[in-house]
């Protein structure tokens, strides 16, 4: 199929559509309003659901409902919508309900204002909601990454009956680029054993979050951290790009790392050795494979458009195995090319230097 | 023309800046190059300002976001004002000078003054200010085919309203007409 020009909040509507998404549910916001004007002008006419809620907690709750009956869900909002809806997620997590949510970063705190930003990785990551819970959390960096990403996230929401985030920000939403919509691939999983169906001939069935009993929470938790373990094991990727004799790598998610990439390119035309380490998913986080290149590496260097969040993951990933560097901007700011590139020679020279006095 | 190549099309809303941006990011797919549209977003309104950032490249496109562009083109005097420290040293800017009689303030950039709206407007009608202006910057710039541009406008007319879609031999002759501004030294270039 041919690359067709598409905006990235259109695509992710579309690629929902093709995986099979029954419901969205929405309130807009900015920088993600097209989603659900994307979804209100195609969802009726195929005869699926589309409803414009009346606020953020009424789309997630919404949400719950649908994915009890293991229907295929959507909602999508940015940063203080989504702030919102944590309570929600927490409740999912529990009742292991799956759903998908589209978070398109603004900037924060508080309404803070429309520009891109990626302030809200502690918030999908470390949560708002209550008790020991994590949702799946997928970063794409380009169009095409955005539409091959909601595919996934439809597909690992079933497979492990989990809430699943695409998290982008205001670029990869608002930006248009070329990309190719392919086809759903993905075998999702049979739902009729657990979903609520009308309990027509079968006993009925109950999806809750609240479990009284004494030990009740505890096994479960620990039969939910399980699933987390096999979620580690099976889904974590993560993006190598010229890491094998890197010196300094840096570490960037989202639209940043497509600007850090360049930055390597041009590392690398000066004859600097530099990489770039780009985790797909945030949860489950590349932690293995992130010590592994520490290990082997000078130095690392995580650039973010926040004041330093996955900054934390990066460090507790690296574990001391060597140096690492933070360079960011918060909300408003903007990160270009030659601005990490200044940041990567500065480093490089010092790398350089070290190595001399050792020698 | 080999390379990559930004430009920031600016003007006020109803000018036409964000769908010339579209027209040339469509054209940039047709001659299988990468390219990026990233528009001013939000509290945009009819008569409010609006720009879009455009890269075309060979290569994979960092940032759809342009700190600095080879090339701006100002539909009107606050695009000017907002965006003629945003050229790169030794790039150009067009200027509509229907609309801006401001002084320009740089020596290290180009510029191209063109009274887009009188010559829409003896052409056809204002409207065309961004077709006109587009035509003028793939000619200097040779970046794209007028001709792919062209076979967008063709494909796009397929799928717009009737209304619309009769406007196509206007943007076709008007799109020429703006590359004839520059090849024809209609303008000082």
């Amino acid at each position: 199929m041919a690359k067709v020009l598409v905006k990235g909040n259109e695509a992710i509507a579309q690629a929902a559509i093709n995986a099979g998404c029954r419901c969205y549910f929405g309130y807009p916001i900015t920088p993600q309003s097209e989603i659900g004007e994307y979804m209100g002008k195609h969802l009726p006419p195929m005869g699926r659901v589309f409803i414009t809620a009346e606020s953020e907690l009424a789309s997630v709750n919404m949400l719950i409902g649908a994915g009890t009956t293991g229907t295929k869900a959507m909602t999508s909002s940015s940063s203080c919508g989504i702030a919102l809806m944590q309570e929600a997620f927490s409740a999912m997590c529990c009742a292991q309900v799956p759903g998908v949510i589209v978070s398109v970063m603004r900037g924060g705190p508080g309404l803070g204002n429309i520009a891109p930003a990626q302030g809200d990785y502690f918030q999908a990551l470390k949560g708002g909601g209550n008790g020991d819970y994590k949702i799946i959390v997928l970063s794409p960096s380009t169009v095409q990454e955005a539409i091959d990403l909601t595919y996934r996230a439809f597909h690992l929401a079933l497979k492990y009956r989990n809430p699943v985030m695409l998290l982008a920000d205001g670029v990869l939403g608002q930006m248009m680029e070329p990309a190719e919509f392919g086809e759903y691939p993905y075998k999702d999983p049979d739902v009729t054993q657990w979903a609520l169906d009308g309990a027509d001939n079968r006993e009925p069935r109950n999806i809750v979050s609240l479990h009284m009993p004494e030990g009740e929470m505890e096994m479960l938790t620990n039969k939910i951290f399980e699933k987390y373990e096999q979620i580690a094991k099976n889904e974590t990727t993560y993006e190598d790009y010229l890491l094998s004799d890197a010196k300094l790598v840096l570490t960037a998610f989202g639209s940043v790392a497509r600007v850090a990439k360049a930055a390597v390119k041009k590392a690398r035309d000066n004859g600097m050795k530099v990489g770039l380490f780009r985790p797909v998913t945030l949860f489950p986080f590349p932690d293995k494979d992130l010590h592994e290149t520490a290990v082997k590496t000078d130095m690392i260097l995580d650039v973010e458009l926040n004041k330093g969040q996955m900054l934390l993951d990066v460090r507790s990933a690296v574990f001391g195995a060597c140096p690492v560097e933070f360079y960011g901007r918060p909300a408003g700011g903007l990160l270009t090319p030659d601005m990490i590139y200044k940041k990567i020679t500065e480093l490089y020279s010092k790398l350089e230097n070290t190595e001399a006095g050792v020698k | 023309m080999n390379g990559d190549l930004s430009v920031i099309i600016s003007g006020f809303g109803g000018q036409g800046a964000l769908f010339a941006g579209i027209l040339l990011c469509h054209a940039a797919v047709v001659e299988g190059k990468h390219t990026t549209w990233f528009p001013s977003y939000g509290a945009e309104m009819r008569g409010g300002a609006v720009n879009c950032c455009v890269n075309i490249s060979d290569y994979d496109v960092p940032s759809p976001i342009i700190d600095k562009a080879d090339v701006v083109i100002a539909l009107n005097d606050a695009s000017q004002e907002k965006f003629e420290s945003k050229v790169k040293s030794g790039g150009f800017m067009i200027i509509n000078s229907s609309l801006s009689h401001l002084q320009t303030k740089r020596t290290d950039i180009n510029y191209i003054k063109i009274p887009l709206n009188e010559l829409a407007q003896k052409l056809i009608q204002p409207a065309f200010v961004n077709v006109i202006a587009l035509g003028a910057f793939l000619e200097k710039t040779k970046i794209l085919k007028i001709e792919s541009v062209k076979q967008v406008m063709k494909e796009m007319a397929k799928t717009v309203s009737a209304k619309k879609a009769a406007l196509l031999p206007n943007n076709l002759e008007c799109i020429d007409f703006g590359a004839s501004i520059i090849s024809q030294r209609m303008v000082t270039v």
